[in-house]
C-alpha cells in the first residue's frame, strides 16, 4: 500500500530523474547484466556494452515508462496495458528479471541521490517498482 | 569452493577498509526495519520502533547494526572457508534466535543500498557485483546449519 506522502516522494524522484533518463536507465540495465548475467540472454540482438546507443535508448524507454506510471499510480493497469501485452506475448521475459532490474534501479538511484535516497524513499520506491512489475506480468497467464 | 578473482578480493577488502562501521551498520539495520517492516518482529525488546523517525534515532538498533556489520569481519578474514567460519553463528540464528534466513538476504540488500548511497559513482556495476557475490556467500554460510 502506498500513502499519499509516499506517492509524492516517488513522483518527485522520477521528476528529478527524467532529464537524465537515458543515463539512469542504461546504468540500471548495466548493473543488472553484471549481477544477473542470465538477463543478458534477452538482448542477444543488441549491443549492450556500457554507454552503447542501444543501451542508452533502451534505458531511456524503461525510465520514461516508470516515470509516466508514477504520475497516476492508481491507473497503472490502464497506463501499462500496451506494455503488458508486449511483455506477455512478444518479449516473454521471465518475471524474475523484473525483480533484478528493480533492485538495480534502487541501487542506481541510491548512487545518484546519495543521502536523499533515505530509507522512507527507498521503501516507497521499492513498493512502487514491485507494483509496476506485478502489473506488467499480469497478462502472462 | 567459491572462486574469488583478485578484483573481487581487493574490492571487498577495500570497501571494509574504508567504511565507518558506526554509520553504515546503524543505517543499514534501520533501513532494513523501515523498508521491510516485518523484520521488526525480532526486535520486540529494542524500544521505540513506532515509525521511521523513531527507528533512525533508536540507540539499541544503532548498536545492533554495528554488531551485525562487524559480524562480516570474519567473512573478510575467511573468504576461502566461510561455511566453517559461520557455523556457530548459523546455529545460533537457527536454534536460539529462530530467525527466518530470508532476513539475511533482506539485510544484505539494505546494506548494499546503504553503501551505494555512501559511495555514489564509486559503487559501479563491477563493485556492486563483487559485493553482492560476497554477501550471497555469507548468507549461504549462515543458512547452512538450519535443519
Amino acid at each position: 500500500m502506498l500513502s499519499k506522502k509516499e506517492k509524492k516522494m516517488i513522483l518527485r524522484i522520477w521528476e528529478r530523474i527524467t532529464p537524465v533518463a537515458q543515463d539512469i536507465g542504461a546504468e540500471a540495465l548495466l548493473r543488472m547484466f553484471t549481477t544477473a548475467p542470465g538477463s543478458k540472454t534477452y538482448f542477444s540482438h543488441l549491443d549492450i556494452s556500457p554507454r552503447s546507443p542501444h543501451l542508452l535508448s533502451h534505458g531511456k524507454k524503461i525510465v520514461l515508462a516508470l516515470s509516466e506510471g508514477a504520475t497516476d499510480i492508481s491507473q497503472l493497469s490502464v497506463t501499462l496495458a500496451p506494455l503488458q501485452t508486449m511483455h506477455a506475448y512478444q518479449l516473454r521475459i521471465d518475471p524474475s528479471n523484473f525483480k533484478h532490474l528493480s533492485y538495480c534501479m534502487l541501487v542506481t538511484l541510491a548512487c545518484h541521490l546519495g543521502d536523499d535516497f533515505m530509507a522512507e524513499a527507498h521503501a516507497a520506491m521499492d513498493k512502487y517498482l514491485s507494483a509496476f512489475a506485478a502489473v506488467l506480468a499480469l497478462k502472462y497467464r | 569452493m567459491v572462486e574469488w578473482t583478485d578484483f573481487e578480493r581487493q574490492t571487498i577488502a577495500g570497501i571494509f577498509g574504508k567504511i565507518d562501521y558506526e554509520t553504515v551498520g546503524s543505517a543499514a539495520l534501520a533501513r532494513c526495519l523501515i523498508v521491510y517492516p516485518w523484520t521488526q518482529r525480532y526486535f520486540g525488546n529494542f524500544g521505540n520502533l513506532y515509525n521511521a523517525a523513531a527507528i533512525k534515532i533508536n540507540p539499541l538498533i544503532a548498536k545492533h547494526g554495528v554488531t551485525i556489520l562487524h559480524g562480516l569481519d570474519r567473512a573478510l578474514k575467511n573468504m576461502d572457508n566461510m561455511k566453517e567460519a559461520y557455523s556457530d553463528l548459523s546455529v545460533l540464528h537457527s536454534e536460539k534466535l529462530h530467525v527466518d534466513p530470508d532476513n539475511f538476504r533482506l539485510f544484505s540488500d539494505c546494506l548494499t543500498i546503504t553503501l551505494a548511497a555512501k559511495m555514489g559513482a564509486d559503487f559501479n556495476a563491477d563493485v556492486q557485483a563483487a559485493f553482492q557475490k560476497f554477501l550471497t556467500v555469507v548468507v549461504a554460510a549462515m543458512q547452512r546449519q538450519y535443519h
